[in-house]
């Protein structure tokens, strides 16, 4: 079990999580809002994703990767293919996944990529 | 919530869920990874377990896992964990204008489970915060089936991990199931030759400035990437038809 000091830092994470995800809806109050930040907030979801995305794929060991024999890279590739090649149509996001992983899984387990 | 029935029987919650269900493998792999780490870092089950259920967010997760194995100060712990959590605050940003018509604690209540995924789903789904309340309605239902499904998912993968710790090697890589999960999203977003560039800055901004602590990386990532494309909107003369 875990004892009362760890429940309450955990409590502290939970909160956290509140505040950062509810930051610019927990108050009533008015929010000034000029219409220049308006328009761009509809370039901030595909942003945050790819400020999250990218590094993951192309960054190793602090590192921009220099390589192309690189497992991340080959399965996103395919991934994104697969992407293209369905135009996105029904279950591509879920076969971006699933070809990603077919590429990704054999050259980085079997060959150490 | 998810018990009310004017959201779980709402057609929206119907759609939520169906678009969760498209990146659920990836969140699956994703969460039982997370898991994994945790105990091989050293938590223990029991506590994983506890901040799994209560925390809920993969990426401070990971980060604060390491500093409580080693028993860290608690505000350096909360403050690690408030800074990689940052974006979320620019979601929630966003999220105003769909959220201020509901009462507080059902905001701070879905807002809580609001994930990258729900949020960058759910402004997909509903490019304009509806006016009236049934649109509102609709919204919320969204949100709580798409939201639902995803927790759900992501609790039972990452109690598996936990559980199965010492069977599943972190070295297998499973977790790259949710960086596709996200690349397929990414693929589904850059529709537009504006939203393109917000992607290719973002993503050279972020590796740019990959060595900032605390992920901070990311927000200036996504700060650099709405910055210069309003500006290249505007000197471009592109109209909001464009983006």
């Amino acid at each position: 079990m875990i004892d009362v000091f760890e429940l309450l830092t955990l409590l502290g994470l939970a909160a956290m999580t509140v505040l950062t995800r509810c930051f610019f809806f927990i108050l009533n109050r008015e929010l000034p809002f000029p219409a220049w930040a308006q328009r761009g907030l509809q370039y901030a979801p595909i942003a945050a994703l790819a400020a999250v995305v990218v590094p993951e794929v192309l960054v190793s060991q602090g590192l921009l990767i220099n390589t192309w024999l690189d497992a991340r890279l080959m399965g996103a590739a395919a991934g994104v293919a697969y992407y293209a090649y369905r135009r996105g149509q029904g279950q591509a996001v879920l076969g971006t996944i699933v070809v990603g992983m077919a590429v990704f899984l054999p050259l980085h387990i079997g060959l150490g990529w | 919530m998810f018990l009310d029935p004017a959201n779980f029987r709402h057609p929206a919650f119907r759609k939520g869920m169906a678009d969760a269900f498209k990146v659920a493998p990836g969140i699956w792999a994703w969460g039982l990874m997370t898991g994994v780490s945790m105990v091989q870092a050293g938590l223990g089950t029991a506590m994983s377990t506890w901040m799994t259920l209560l925390v809920y967010g993969g990426s401070a997760q990971l980060a604060v896992t390491p500093l409580m194995a080693v028993g860290t100060p608690v505000w350096v712990v909360l403050a690690t964990a408030f800074c990689v959590n940052l974006r979320f605050a620019v979601f929630s940003l966003h999220l105003r204008g769909y959220m201020m018509a509901w009462p507080r604690w059902q905001r701070l209540t879905i807002g809580y489970l609001i994930a990258d995924l729900n949020y960058v789903q759910f402004v997909q789904n509903h490019p304009q915060p509806a006016t009236d309340a049934q649109g509102q309605r609709a919204e919320m239902a969204y949100l709580c089936g798409n939201c639902f499904l995803t927790w759900m998912g992501w609790q039972v993968a990452s109690i598996l991990g936990i559980v199965l710790a010492s069977q599943v090697p972190l070295a297998w890589g499973l977790g790259f199931a949710g960086v596709l999960a996200l690349v397929g999203i990414l693929c589904s977003l850059a529709r537009s030759r504006m939203r393109t560039v917000s992607l290719v800055i973002s993503g050279a901004a972020a590796v740019a400035a990959y060595a900032l602590p605390l992920r901070l990386n990311i927000l200036v990532a996504i700060a650099a990437a709405v910055a210069m494309c309003l500006l290249i909107e505007k000197t471009a003369g592109m109209d909001k038809a464009n983006t």
